[in-house]
């Protein structure tokens, strides 16, 4: 669901985190749009308010739990987690994390990757949260998602920057709520 | 580093969360695991506390990360003293223009990489990581910074490696750590 057509509609805020985002065209490849939130992290006040938003709907959904997945899901987990009194739980690509690991695997557009995280991080009956910048198939998200639920803990949204409307998203994630807030911006004059 | 006579109360309990994983990434070496902190909410919060207030009213406009693990503490500490954040990168993850600066490893080099635009000259800057061991990586940093005309006024870490000789590559840059690991 969108921010906008869910509590948040017509707060400034989302305009001016949407603004704050750049789009990088034909990264990494001919044809995608990338979106950069590097540039949201420059502006001070914009970040503070994808943080403060994120937080004002998680700070009283008993969340124990923020996982965030690597390298821009570590950009913006963190501060939600201190924010909310929850443990930051890093996701992460193969052979990162130091100790013992469960790993998930997921598809890519050509072949697989694999998502770690340690074992003992989190407990069984745990409320979390999984944080990434950007859901676009979703694929991620649902290996994060499977991965908490195999040490029995209960994901109660994945909450993400930027959804692409216009894949399905909500079918590849588990039956999970997904809260995002802004859509992707368009290049002007493209 | 915080004076051994004088040290903050909260920095044995941070010290005590960082769980030491034996002869990972290979034999021999004791990895410094930062995990275990982000787990115990009070001492991340003091982690992030403890920087903040070195920093904060200081004049930093500009929180460099390095990948990865500097993005889970720079980023707070930005918010927080209102500086930017910005993420200092393995080649080609950063989508727009960069900069680059190429560093030596144990065997063989890698490269840095820096948004083009992201600072100004003039900016105060402070660098984060989890950890200083040969200071290879904040080295490159400082590079990348200096080069577009940023003061880079000090380098902070929550752990430091003290016989790897860190803090002397950092040479006239001052480093901050919370915790010396022998």
């Amino acid at each position: 669901m969108f921010a906008a057509e869910n509590g948040l509609k017509g707060d400034p805020r989302l305009q001016a985190i949407s603004n704050a985002i750049r789009v990088v065209p034909h990264f990494p490849k001919q044809g995608i749009m990338f979106q950069d939130i590097t540039t949201l992290l420059l502006d001070h006040k914009a970040f503070k308010h994808t943080v403060d938003i994120f937080v004002e709907r998680y700070k009283d959904m008993d969340i124990s739990v923020v996982a965030g997945v690597e390298a821009r899901g570590f950009m913006f987990g963190p501060s939600i987690a201190l924010a909310i009194g929850a443990k930051f739980v890093p996701l992460r690509k193969p052979k990162k994390l130091p100790g013992e690991v469960i790993a998930e695997a997921y598809e890519l557009e050509y072949g697989r990757d694999c998502l770690e995280m340690h074992v003992g991080a989190v407990e069984a009956g745990e409320r979390a949260i999984v944080i990434d910048d950007l859901v676009a198939t979703g694929g991620t998200l649902s290996a994060a998602i499977r991965l908490l639920e195999r040490v029995g803990a209960q994901v109660v949204e994945c909450g993400c920057v930027i959804g692409l409307r216009e894949v399905k998203g909500q079918l590849r994630l588990n039956g999970k709520p997904l809260y995002i807030l802004v859509e992707p911006r368009e290049i002007d004059g493209c | 580093m915080a004076s051994q006579d004088e040290q903050d109360p909260r920095i044995s309990k941070i010290s005590s969360a960082i769980r030491v994983i034996p002869n990972f990434p290979k034999p021999g070496i004791m990895f410094q695991d930062i995990t275990t902190l982000l787990l115990d909410t009070k001492a991340f919060r003091d982690t992030i506390d403890l920087f903040v207030e070195r920093y904060g009213g200081k004049d930093i406009s500009v929180v460099a990360g390095i990948e990865a693990r500097g993005f889970i503490f720079g980023p707070p500490i930005a918010l927080a003293i209102g500086a930017k954040f910005v993420p200092m990168r393995k080649p080609n993850k950063l989508p727009g223009e960069v900069i680059s600066e190429e560093y030596s490893l144990e065997y063989g080099t890698d490269i840095m990489e820096m948004h083009v635009g992201a600072v100004q000259a003039g900016e105060r800057a402070l660098i984060i990581d989890d950890l200083i061991a040969t200071g290879g990586t904040l080295c490159a940093a400082i590079k990348l910074l200096e080069r577009v005309g940023v003061h880079v006024v000090e380098c902070a870490c929550v752990i430091e490696l003290p016989e790897l000789k860190g803090r002397e590559r950092l040479g006239d840059k001052p480093l901050f750590v919370l915790v010396s690991s022998t």
